[in-house]
């Protein structure tokens, strides 16, 4: 498959790995303009970090005095390296309300995030993959719309939207599912699925529609290529062509969209989780934010974006491995 | 010489380049070279007078490769003419709010979580606080739909003027506005609103800066891309050689055909916009009580979940249909007016 490119293997490879080289250096540098972005944000505050360790009575000099000892009272871009300086080696700070470390608390709390981001995406999956085959199958009939207008009724629930009512229907009407609450995944993981499973749903709901239209127009371009139609005319079921001939090469936008979603579902859990205190990053934030803890939505900011450039990165990268096509396209 | 859609110089001695579409006489020569030309810039990208004119001219010359043009969408019509009538009603009920004889959204008229009775004030009956919830609902409804309205006109213009100039001016300025416009998207959007909130203090102007800054990118990323293709186009070319200036080129030549793609993408954007204003008052960290938002009053009703169902279900229902009608109406001025979402 590789034998029709013009250039020598050597300088493809050479061309490729500086491409691989450019991708992550671009990523380093979006992580660290994000982090810049943070500190200048958190600098705009109204209230120091020193007023809030000290609480309402300390005295302005007293505020002055722990500033000085922090160096919050250094410029911002000073201030930014050596934040910068401790989170290359893993230190995000120490909460002055928790008095827990940020790397600690984010460490603690990402496995639920993960999980819960995780089962969304595959419950998005497990829902758009159907519709859109089926809707492939028959452009433009009656099924096809009807699955749009679906997929559309489902991209205009937000996780806000979707988490109380979905609470009242299936945990307080149906009693299927408990109201709130986390069974960690250490306590048995029916247990575990079975607080995460509605949560999960209530954020996977919106991600539907991209995927199902995705794959539906990718796949219905693949349905009319030549060789599906020689498939076909080879006496091969419908189904057999679908799945075998025409469904790999139509899932590499789905993939790639899949892979951006991931990254965006592990920053967008906050709703969920506060709405069922789940214990993940998002009430990690959002508690944070209540009680104006700055080191800590700073850390946790930051890190959350850093997945999600990383995440971005990898998939950009990762479409150029699994089709040919843009492999020898990037290389030549 | 594929022919520009969008008319935009007025200037004397003007070549025909830049005239509609529509005005070419069907089956003369230079038409035909010209259809298939626009049909392969096509691939790219194209314009709403493209595609209107092409049937018929197609229909005009036999033996001319005929472009493939997608049947024009007519099934969709009656959810459309729904959707509208849905926002008109949202719209003018938000906006006419002030003068409507409803309660006073922040004062209690009669027990709390009073059933829906007879009276005007009380059809969707009373919330927690006794207070009016149609009320409510219809004051709410002018602070979310004035927030993302705002906000995404406000980022529209930006985005675009931005995107232009990256798309039209490329080097150092593309590459700095572009990795800005990365940074942006590299923040998870809730936890960037909720920390601008959380510092700045929720208002109405510090809400507005959030969710204006969360949506930029998305029409700086839009923006660029219709103009990288647009500015390849031959009426470009020919504007140049003209020998009009890079700045009047960009803004008076592509901006007006950039302008469609960006302004379908607004309705959809305005949803998400409220979606997210109903995200953070969700979290308590919208605009503070007791201004009414739709959010808000689905936060304030989840404690009573159990016995008052209609305390969310009420809000939820006035989201629901007004996100899908958005989105409705965004899908619709996409299929017609960004080429890009057709294929």
């Amino acid at each position: 498959m590789q034998r029709h490119v013009a250039t020598s293997p050597d300088l493809r490879e050479f061309r490729m790995s500086l491409f691989v080289l450019s991708r992550f250096l671009r990523a380093a540098l979006v992580v660290l303009a994000v982090t810049l972005l943070v500190v200048l944000l958190m600098s705009l505050s109204p209230g120091s970090v020193a007023a809030v360790i000290l609480g309402e009575q300390a005295t302005p000099e007293a505020i002055a005095e722990l500033e000085r000892e922090m160096g919050l009272d250094r410029p911002v871009i000073v201030q930014w390296f050596s934040w910068l300086g401790d989170a290359v080696t893993g230190d995000l700070g120490t909460s002055p309300i928790t008095f827990q470390e940020v790397s600690t608390a984010i460490g603690e709390r990402l496995p639920v995030t993960i999980e819960i981001a995780v089962l969304a995406l595959l419950m998005s999956l497990a829902m758009a993959i159907p519709l859109a085959t089926i809707a492939a199958r028959r452009p433009n009939s009656a099924t096809d719309r009807g699955i749009n207008g679906l997929t559309s009724v489902l991209l205009s629930i937000p996780a806000f939207v979707a988490a109380p009512v979905f609470v009242y229907f299936l945990a307080v009407q149906a009693d299927l599912f408990p109201v709130t609450g986390w069974v960690p995944i250490e306590d048995g993981l029916l247990d575990n699925l079975h607080t995460a499973f509605l949560p999960a749903l209530c954020v996977a709901l919106i991600e539907v529609a991209g995927f199902q239209r995705i794959l539906r127009a990718d796949l219905g371009t693949t349905l009319r290529e030549d060789y599906v139609e020689a498939a076909r005319a080879k006496g091969m079921s419908a189904r057999y062509v679908l799945w075998r001939h025409a469904f790999r090469p139509s899932s590499f936008s789905l993939l790639t969209v899949a892979g951006i979603s991931l990254g965006r579902l592990i920053g967008g859990t906050v709703i969920v989780e506060a709405f069922f205190s789940l214990p993940g990053l998002g009430q990690l934030v959002a508690v944070a934010i209540g009680s104006r803890d700055i080191i800590t939505v700073q850390g946790v900011v930051a890190f959350v974006a850093a997945v999600y450039v990383v995440l971005n990165t990898l998939v950009d990268l990762g479409y150029g491995f699994l089709d040919p096509r843009v492999r020898t396209a990037v290389a030549r | 010489m594929s022919a520009g859609p969008v008319s935009t110089g007025k200037a004397a001695g003007e070549p025909e380049n830049s005239e509609p579409r529509s005005t070419v006489p069907a089956g003369a020569a230079p038409a035909s070279a010209r259809v298939s030309d626009a049909d392969q810039a096509r691939v790219a990208g194209g314009s709403l007078a493209q595609q209107v004119a092409a049937p018929s001219l197609a229909g005009g010359m036999s033996g001319v490769a005929s472009p493939v043009v997608p049947p024009l969408r007519k099934r969709r019509n009656v959810l459309l003419w729904l959707s509208l009538g849905w926002m008109a009603l949202v719209v003018l009920l938000a906006a006419l709010a002030p003068v409507l004889p409803l309660a006073d959204y922040s004062a209690p008229i009669g027990f709390p979580r009073a059933d829906p009775s007879g009276e005007l004030d009380q059809w969707l009956g009373l919330d927690n606080q006794g207070r009016s919830v149609l009320s409510r609902l219809i004051h709410g409804a002018q602070v979310s739909l004035l927030l993302g309205l705002l906000a995404g006109v406000i980022a529209t213009t930006i985005g675009t003027v931005l995107g232009l100039v990256a798309g039209y001016f490329r080097g150092r300025v593309e590459t700095a506005i572009m990795f800005l416009t990365d940074v942006l998207l590299a923040f998870p959007p809730l936890v960037l609103l909720l920390a601008i909130s959380s510092i700045l203090r929720p208002s109405f102007n510090t809400l507005l800066l959030g969710l204006t800054v969360l949506v930029i990118p998305s029409f700086v990323r839009i923006s660029r891309a219709q103009t990288l293709n647009w500015a390849a186009r031959d009426f470009v070319l020919a504007a140049r050689n003209m020998g009009f200036g890079r700045v009047r080129i960009a803004f008076r030549e592509v901006l007006p055909n950039v302008v469609p793609s960006v302004l379908a993408l607004l309705p959809t954007i305005v949803a998400a916009l409220i979606v997210a204003e109903g995200s953070l008052s969700f979290l308590g960290l919208g605009l503070p009580a007791p201004t009414p938002s739709w959010g808000g009053m689905i936060s304030d009703g989840k404690d009573f979940l159990r016995l008052d169902p209609q305390l969310i279900l009420i809000p939820a229902v006035a989201i629901f249909l007004t996100i899908f009608a958005l989105n409705q109406i965004g899908d619709y001025a996409r299929s017609r007016f960004d080429r890009t979402v057709q294929d």
